[in-house]
């Protein structure tokens, strides 16, 4: 069955598409509701902005839809940001699967320019922009894992993916550390670098631009 | 932490890629959609690709070879060259770029900065900056480096970053294609004092050059071209040696996995 990969009119969806065709995955782009609901797996990309994101998702009724889904789905960077239950970013309500909310990374940006003035470029730069490291965690304890730690623990979206592997991160926002955080990566403070619960799974960082690694991740995510 | 990239370069000229020393005599190298292909699977951890072409044919093959790298690599794409409006920027966009970047257009009308950071966001565009040392200042060149303009390097990044760039790649145009090593303490300079990552660029000799200017320099990327085409150094080999160094990179052990959906269709 097809993946459907959610147009929400928020921009780019190329390469999600390109990563799905580097998997030889079969894919449909769309926002019909009844698609969707009979699509083998969901995915909610996004770029842009949340409060703005949200909005287009309440028009077309996504909202509502989204969270009834019972095949596995995957939200990536804002796509996850707005399955969690509330975002700083224009102070927006958003779908509440994940029971975290999402906050700014670092301080203001005008604060942290001079900020950075003074402290001899010591200070966040933000947007995040790169390749950082995440650790697994068990569901429900936060906990990380030991080197011998229990695999059964670790989220089925990790399956291979070594801890300290390199991810691509583009963002200014992230989810805080939840019950629901199955990996972490810390940039300034540590964050929910995915997060995971029953069938909804989030990444906030790209797995399409992730090489080998994101290519991975998103191979567990077809099979789960 | 966040590891430093290594960024290699494409200078597109009518669709194969070409090197020059100090944008000159150039020389071609080889098939961009190989050459790209074959960077993202050494560990290359953005890849840029500079159109350089003159023409409107030329403008045309790099578009479709826009989008045909786009599908054959899996780490972020930057796109450059000849991008004067925002509608220039959403069809490479379309076509599969996840930034652009910006320069002699930037500098003859810096609007169009604001324009694609409001369409686009911050992250989609990068200010390229071209700059020589001329009387005790550096100061910013457009036409690859043959037009002295009167800004001046510092405050016109500062510019390009309150207009809403998110990146800067600051090019040496003294350095560029020679191999002599990067302006370190201009770069530390420029990094100390922007809240957005800077790109050096230009001037890459060796491990050690690329060592300094990431950590002396505060860069939080390095991108080379002539070091990479003439296989002078590997990818590989590059980051293996920088992390020997204690440089934070993302190291090649990260992409042995198979994937397992992979092997099994």
């Amino acid at each position: 069955m097809k993946t459907a990969i959610i147009d929400y009119g928020t921009g780019n969806l190329r390469s999600v598409e390109n990563a799905l065709k580097r998997l030889n995955a079969g894919y449909v782009i769309t926002s019909d509701a009844s698609v969707i609901r009979s699509a083998g797996r969901v995915i909610l990309p996004g770029v842009g902005e949340a409060s703005t994101a949200m909005e287009k998702l309440c028009e077309t009724g996504l909202d509502k839809l989204i969270p009834s889904l019972t095949q596995p789905v995957l939200g990536i960077c804002i796509g996850m940001q707005l399955m969690c239950e509330y975002s700083e970013e224009g102070d927006t309500r958003c779908l509440g699967i994940f029971r975290t909310a999402v906050r700014r990374l670092g301080g203001d940006s005008r604060d942290k320019r001079q900020d950075m003035g003074t402290t001899g470029g010591t200070g966040l730069k933000i947007p995040e922009m790169g390749w950082n490291s995440i650790r697994c965690v068990s569901p429900e304890s936060g906990k990380q894992h030991g080197k011998m730690g229990d695999r059964r623990m670790r989220s089925p979206l990790f399956d291979g993916i070594p801890d300290e592997s390199h991810v691509y991160y583009v963002h200014s926002f992230a989810p805080d550390i939840c019950a629901d955080t199955i990996a972490i990566t810390e940039y300034g403070r540590p964050f929910s670098a995915a997060l995971g619960r029953g069938n909804f799974f989030g990444t906030q960082f790209h797995p399409e631009k992730s090489g080998s690694i994101g290519q991975r991740l998103l191979a567990n995510f077809l099979e789960s | 932490m966040l590891a430093k990239r290594i960024i290699p370069c494409l200078d597109i000229k009518d669709g194969v890629t070409v090197k020059g020393i100090n944008f000159e005599g150039l020389r071609n190298v080889g098939d961009p959609v190989e050459l790209a292909a074959r960077y993202a699977a050494e560990g290359a951890d953005e890849l840029v690709c500079l159109d350089i072409s003159a023409t409107i044919e030329g403008r045309k093959t790099f578009a479709t070879l826009v989008e045909r790298i786009a599908e054959v690599i899996d780490i972020p794409f930057t796109v450059g060259g000849g991008i004067a409006s925002v509608e220039d920027a959403g069809r490479l966009l379309l076509a599969g770029a996840d930034k652009v970047s910006v320069n002699s257009a930037a500098v003859r009308r810096p609007e169009l900065i604001d324009e694609i950071a409001s369409r686009y966001g911050s992250q989609f565009i990068v200010a390229a900056i071209d700059a020589k040392r001329m009387g005790g200042k550096w100061v910013v060149t457009t036409h690859s480096g043959s037009r002295p303009t009167d800004r001046e390097l510092f405050s016109w990044a500062g510019e390009t970053v309150d207009r809403g760039a998110g990146e800067i790649l600051f090019t040496s145009m003294d350095n560029d294609g020679t191999g002599s090593g990067y302006p370190c303490e201009t770069y530390a300079a420029l990094s100390e004092m922007l809240p957005v990552p800077v790109i050096a660029s230009g001037g890459a000799g060796s491990v050690e050059d690329i060592a300094e200017v990431l950590t002396s320099g505060h860069a939080d990327a390095a991108l080379a071209a002539s070091i990479f085409h003439y296989g002078r150094i590997g990818i590989g080999e590059l980051k293996a040696a920088l992390a020997a160094k204690g440089i934070p990179i993302r190291t090649m052990t990260d992409n042995t996995i198979k994937s397992r959906y992979h092997d099994s269709i």
